[in-house]
């Protein structure tokens, strides 16, 4: 009987033979924090261990709320500062450097074959690269780092087959939105995500980033494509550790399978106040927004920032609405400048922000107010999320967010002119 | 270990943003304080009137979203005896083992169960009594049972490491 790709990774470090719905004690390869390195800190020295496990494992990214936006966030950031410092660890990303799930990625940290935990739900994004990448808990990342250990479920796998070619501004975030719209939000609870078929082969890095990020909102442990030679092309100057490419076996037992044809896709919608309240855009189309924000760690790569200024280019920003845009990281935000693209934001009359996840989770940077309505390219859109339980906010791709900050209404990106 | 308690009763996807708003996420550290928040975007008068021991009844995939532990422990240091749900997001139920805080997972519980009925729920035997009768629920995989009962992952590991007591 052959093993999913989550059986293989599992059963590899665990050093035994596992399956689906067995729990084992595992190492991971990488312990990722990001903001809540000084909370972890605590519970690591409530452990009362002094040391971690091993330094180079950690990956610590300053990216939540950067620059800090009030005492109590430089309080915690000097905390985190001068925890690596204390321990020895390498594998610091000040608040110059990026969204840790794209700073993970460009710095050679995730690789095929790896296993990645990271305090923090949208640690599935690696799977793009072909890790096994989950998210977890504060107290059990003070584990880790204490024991070098923790436990794991081994996860039943369901295929997500995606077929055909995409349509002129439909996107790999309108293919995730439709499927969790269609599975709901517990559909893949406690399971992998394997995401396969001719439109994820000849998908970027880039978009099979934002499936894999977008698995936890169905309740998945991880999502995943399988490595190709688009990965290793990827990886090559990123890294020089060696890796190890691990894919599922034919004969492997999935739990399910889903079908899509891409190619008979529109631009989706998730409606508040779930990621799974999905709807065609045609649906929601005409809806007034305050405001528009492009970037996160789901869309804010290069080729989602050339999508929405080939929208925005030569045109401006309605009256009344504010778009804001956050770049992933400080590599994407200068190529995005020495592309023009920067340029092409700034005349539209966005405004473009530092990388950083922003106000995604509602810490600071564009927070709304009562009443009003954003339309986001980042992945949540709970009640709240963005600082206000009053406020709306809407999810689409990238073009579906461009096209609507020029409208000032919720607009369907294929109902553009592009001026050149 | 046994718990009785008034239900809170909720619907389906309660979101951990609801449950512990990401605002109060990097800032918000003691106890009380995290207590006060509590539920604060779904229900705002539950951190005031919850009593030790009450339970948070819910449906599906309770504590869906973030990695962040704060949605178990906010709950836990407001006094909260047990989350009984039809399901748990996999974070929230990791969340609530490392940090001591009894869960039930019952399907039925959320049409049995009446908004503000006491509920008792015995862990060692697996039943949870309400006033329809009794639902019997699966005991946690034994190898997390140690976790709950060292009362959270932190004293667990202590214990596994040999150090003395907290």
């Amino acid at each position: 009987m052959g093993k999913t790709f989550a059986e293989k990774i599992l059963s590899q470090k665990a050093n035994r033979d596992v399956s689906a719905g067995e729990i084992v004690s595992i190492s991971p390869d990488v312990a990722l924090s990001h903001d809540n390195t000084a909370a972890i800190s605590d519970h690591f020295r409530k452990i009362g261990v002094q040391k971690v496990f091993d330094p180079s494992k950690l990956v610590v990214v300053l990216d939540h709320c950067v620059p800090a936006a009030d005492e109590k966030y430089a309080r915690n950031h000097k905390v985190i500062r001068e925890f690596v410092a204390e321990q020895g660890i390498e594998n610091f990303h000040d608040l110059n450097t990026g969204v840790c799930h794209q700073v993970l990625p460009e710095k050679g940290h995730a690789l095929p074959g790896r296993l990645i935990l990271g305090s923090d739900s949208h640690t599935t994004s690696y799977g793009a690269f072909g890790a096994f990448a989950a998210g977890i808990g504060r107290t059990e990342m003070a584990v880790i780092w204490a024991t070098g250990q923790i436990w794991l479920r081994v996860p039943e796998t369901f295929r997500v087959r995606a077929d055909g070619d995409f349509p002129e501004m439909v996107t790999p975030k309108d293919l995730i939105l439709k499927v969790i719209g269609d599975i709901g939000a517990d559909g893949g609870l406690y399971r992998a995500a394997e995401y396969c078929g001719s439109a994820v082969e000849a998908m970027s890095i880039s978009g099979r980033m934002v499936l894999c990020n977008m698995a936890v909102e169905m309740g998945c442990k991880i999502g995943y494509v399988e490595p190709d030679a688009k990965t290793e092309t990827w990886l090559q100057g990123r890294s020089t550790a060696e890796y190890e490419m691990v894919s599922s076996d034919d004969d492997a037992t999935f739990s399910e399978e889903r079908a899509y044809d891409v190619g008979a896709l529109g631009p989706q919608i998730a409606r508040p106040h779930t990621v799974d309240n999905v709807c065609p855009v045609e649906e929601v189309a005409g809806t007034p927004i305050n405001q528009a924000l492009l970037g996160t760690c789901t869309n804010g790569r290069l080729e989602d920032l050339r999508l929405a200024a080939a929208i925005l280019r030569g045109n401006k920003v309605a009256g009344g609405t504010r778009l804001l845009v956050f770049p992933a990281s400080m590599n994407v935000y200068l190529n995005a400048l020495r592309e023009g693209l920067i340029e092409t934001f700034v005349e539209a009359g966005a405004v473009v922000m530092n990388p950083g996840c922003g106000p995604c989770l509602g810490a600071h940077e564009g927070a709304l107010a009562p009443g009003e309505t954003c339309i986001s390219t980042s992945n949540r859109n709970f009640k709240g999320r963005m600082g206000c339980r009053e406020a709306e906010v809407f999810l689409g791709s990238p073009a579906t967010v461009a096209a609507s900050a020029l409208a000032g209404v919720i607009a369907d990106p294929r109902t553009v002119e592009i001026s050149q | 270990m046994k718990v009785k308690g008034k239900v809170f009763k909720y619907g389906h996807d309660v979101n951990t943003d609801v449950i512990f708003p990401g605002k109060y996420t990097y800032t918000v550290k003691d106890p009380k304080e995290m207590a006060a928040h509590a539920l604060e975007d779904l229900d705002p008068e539950f951190a005031s009137t919850v009593r030790p021991g009450d339970v948070v009844l819910a449906g599906r995939n309770f504590g869906c979203g973030s990695s962040r532990e704060q949605a178990a422990t906010c709950l836990k240091f407001a006094g909260v005896g047990a989350v009984v749900a039809g399901s748990f997001s996999r974070l929230f139920f990791r969340n609530a083992i490392n940090a001591g805080l009894p869960l039930v997972q019952s399907a039925q519980a959320l049409e049995w169960i009446e908004a503000g009925e006491e509920v008792q729920i015995d862990f060692e035997e697996g039943v949870l009594t309400c006033a329809k009768g009794t639902i019997e629920f699966p005991p946690l995989p034994p190898e997390i049972v140690g976790i709950m009962e060292a009362g959270g992952l932190v004293p667990y590991t202590r214990r596994q490491l040999g150090l003395a007591e907290e």
